[in-house]
């Protein structure tokens, strides 16, 4: 072959080489060499806003809202990066680390103690200060060492479903509201044959949230607490009391078989099919059990509190809230946006379109004149106190699987309530330790 | 005579021309590797070295200045008891669907060889046996999980039989989580020997066979006398291959028991895992990935010293 041939050739494969570095390079960088999140250009603003919360609402809804605020902001532009709740989590996770994270994120207050250590978060305190805002018509705020990190802008509290056949067939002619009649009303349900339960228990280690849901909401809905003075506190007779009911219940084989490796979807999925009588779950499935099962006659309730409770009940709840990356450039702009979204009449057509509770404590959804169920459920959040003493925990995820598997072992009967109590103490206190 | 200095010039100029065409010659293979040498640089090796420099460091990521503590990292995860049990299970877990892949994707394969059966019966059974290969682990999870809930299909087929009382939580007891994972395991992964394996037996020559039939050789002893060392080499390659695949095994473990009940069904990939994700402890995480890439590894080198002997 001649030179002049061989030369290009080489020329050629360099070029080559060189185009895939420059490729490597560019999908390897292209995070980091970017600023974190937002951009400006020609004296416009573009905010990113990572949530889950798209997906999760009706086509366009956010997005709707999002104009609103253009619209009500000239210059001030929203771009929404929206997935799944796992993507998401995993999304501003990574953000956080990297200092990359959106100007604005939806967030879960089982992270906030996290990303507040790591310092990822902008002080909202502060901000609000700043603004003159008044922070009297917010429902709540998640705070770390007093400083507040999250504003929870919907709520979905998680009340106690009945199915109302089962119990009619069982002979349960009252909603159980104490824990004697629950375990009376279970009992009947178990016995109906069929293969129904009285109650579910989803424990897998997975997703160990049902320890938040499922076993705290017992403690809580009776004043009950884990906690004392923000550090853990679950060798006391109230937390005994409650594990030794579920332990009960579980011993009497009242609750659906298969618990130590179910999770929230098959809960949700055996009460759809009307294998369970009693269940405590997210209104936010309300939607998803009556078009999955049109036929299945439910109501609502509060969970039941201890015999002779009279104090005001807790009511677990979750939240979609927002925060402000710290690494943001345009703090101002992304707190008009939380504002915006706290505001009284978004409020109100954030929480009608995701069937949830209203963070401003003036808004009132649609739902609650439209919907019975719904209805329901507004008056026992109005008559209870929210309450997740998981939010703002550090590593709040790790909290509930060691106490999981602690539940686990005891519930299989190898050691007793006190030694599982201790164990989780012991583990929690190292957790909250690191 | 006097010598002119042209053709020293020229002599020079054809030795650079030549040592220029030299070093291009020279790089041009360099430039062809370059593509792959710079994916695997940036894909496998900058990743590697970054995770064991994670593991020799106090909380990285989440830490803004970590600092180096050495081996302290490793001695945290090598005492922890759960480690210890991730490993039991992980060895259980890999060893019996491993010999159980062998087993089952040899008989299935022998019986997919036999000439006693026509090619149309063959070929159904070669796409029935096939099946369980073709869905992805996601749905293998999901099917399993049905099939296997205390209100499912294997329950009620072994009620309905008296085998057993019923509503028996296969995946949720501790008893039995292992060995139902296990066998989901070996339910997913058995085609993948018979299909090699059985192309082994259709490159067997019927030479031999015939021979050893001349010679009076019963089947079994064919089968120990033929079959099997011709298939040896393949064996080999496969078994260590499954062996390095089902000790990695996350996702099928993940979506089916999550590593519970307790931690039964706890392997060194979802122990890792659950370190990175949910304590967000990523030096100890990076460490225990390290300490798997070192197994791993010596796994890898007796498979690259068995493919060599081969040559």
């Amino acid at each position: 072959m001649s030179r002049v041939a061989r030369a290009p050739r080489v020329v050629r494969s360099l070029l080559a080489a060189g185009m895939t570095i420059v490729l490597a390079a560019g999908c390897g960088g292209g995070g980091t060499e970017e600023q974190p999140g937002s951009s400006a250009s020609g004296g416009e603003v573009t905010l990113e806003f990572a949530q889950w919360w798209e997906p999760e609402l009706p086509a366009n809804a956010l997005r709707g809202l999002m104009d609103e605020f253009e619209a009500a902001n000239p210059g001030v532009k929203v771009n929404l990066l929206s997935g799944p709740y796992a993507s998401t989590k995993e999304q501003v996770f990574a953000g956080a680390a990297a200092g990359t994270m959106s100007d604005v994120v939806g967030l879960d207050g089982a992270w906030v103690s996290d990303f507040a250590k790591q310092g990822a978060l902008a002080d909202l305190s502060a901000m609000m200060n700043d603004a003159s805002y008044d922070q009297s018509q917010l429902a709540s705020q998640v705070k770390v060492d007093d400083k507040t990190y999250m504003i929870p802008v919907v709520n979905f509290v998680y009340p106690m479903f009945t199915n109302q056949d089962l119990l009619k067939k069982a002979g349960v002619t009252k909603v159980p509201t104490t824990r004697s009649e629950f375990a009376a009303a279970a009992e009947k349900v178990s016995k109906t044959g069929d293969n129904a339960s009285g109650w579910i228990l989803p424990l897998s280690l997975e997703a160990p949230n049902g320890i938040q849901n499922d076993v705290m909401s017992w403690l809580w809905a009776s004043g009950g607490s884990m906690l004392a003075d923000g550090k853990p506190a679950l060798t006391t007779p109230q937390v005994k009391e409650t594990v030794e009911y579920v332990k009960d219940l579980y011993d009497r084989k009242l609750i659906a078989p298969g618990s130590l490796t179910m999770k929230e979807q098959d809960k949700v999925e055996e009460f759809t099919n009307g294998r369970v009588g009693m269940m405590i779950d997210s209104l936010s499935h309300i939607k998803t059990i009556r078009e999955t099962n049109p036929d299945l006659k439910f109501e609502i309730s509060s969970i039941p509190a201890k015999d002779g409770y009279t104090g005001k009940r807790g009511i677990p709840y979750a939240s979609w809230g927002i925060g402000i990356s710290e690494a943001s450039e345009h703090k101002a702009e992304a707190f008009k946006l939380v504002e915006f979204l706290m505001s009284k009449d978004t409020n109100s057509k954030l929480s009608s379109v995701a069937n949830a509770f209203p963070g401003n404590t003036g808004s009132v959804p649609d739902f609650v004149a439209s919907d019975e169920v719904m209805k329901t459920a507004f008056e026992i959040y109005k008559n209870s106190v929210p309450a997740n003493e998981f939010t703002g925990l550090p590593v709040a995820e790790q909290l509930m699987r060691d106490f999981d598997e602690q539940l686990q072992v005891t519930l299989t009967g190898k050691q007793t309530v006190d030694e599982m109590l201790q164990k989780s103490q012991d583990a929690w206190v190292s957790d909250f330790a690191q | 005579m006097l010598t002119t200095p042209a053709p020293v010039v020229g002599a020079s100029v054809a030795e650079q021309s030549l040592r220029g065409n030299r070093l291009r010659r020279g790089l041009v293979p360099y430039g062809y590797l370059s593509p792959t040498v710079v994916l695997m640089v940036v894909l496998m090796l900058i990743p590697i070295v970054m995770v064991i420099s994670y593991s020799v460091m106090d909380n990285v990521i989440l830490k803004k200045s970590p600092k180096l503590v050495g081996f302290d990292n490793y001695t945290a995860i090598l005492t922890n008891p759960t480690f210890a049990t991730a490993v039991k299970n992980t060895l259980f877990f890999t060893l019996v669907s491993v010999a159980a892949h062998l087993v089952l994707g040899l008989t299935f394969a022998l019986l997919l060889n036999t000439r006693l059966l026509s090619s149309r019966v063959k070929a159904f059974f070669r796409v029935l046996y096939v099946m369980p290969w073709l869905f992805t682990v996601a749905i293998i999870a999901i099917l399993w999980r049905l099939l296997l809930s205390p209100n499912g299909i294997v329950n009620y087929l072994l009620e309905v039989t008296g085998l057993t009382g019923g509503q028996v939580e296969w995946l949720s007891t501790p008893d039995t989580a292992l060995f139902a994972v296990t066998f989901i395991n070996i339910w997913a992964g058995y085609p993948f020997f018979m299909i090699s394996l059985l192309a082994g037996l259709q490159g067997i020559p019927r030479e031999l066979n015939e021979a050893a039939r001349v010679d009076g050789a019963s089947v079994v002893k064919q089968f120990l006398f033929i079959t099997l060392p011709q298939l040896r080499p393949i064996i080999i390659s496969m078994a260590m291959l499954d062996f390095i695949w089902t000790t990695q095994q996350f996702a099928l473990i993940w979506m089916t028991t999550g590593g519970g009940p307790i931690n039964r069904t706890e392997m060194l990939s979802t122990f890792t895992y659950k370190l990175a994700f949910s304590r967000y402890q990523f030096a100890l995480a990076s460490t225990s990935a390290v300490i798997i890439l070192v197994l791993s590894m010596i796994i890898a080198f007796f498979y690259v010293r068995h493919q060599k002997a081969l040559e």
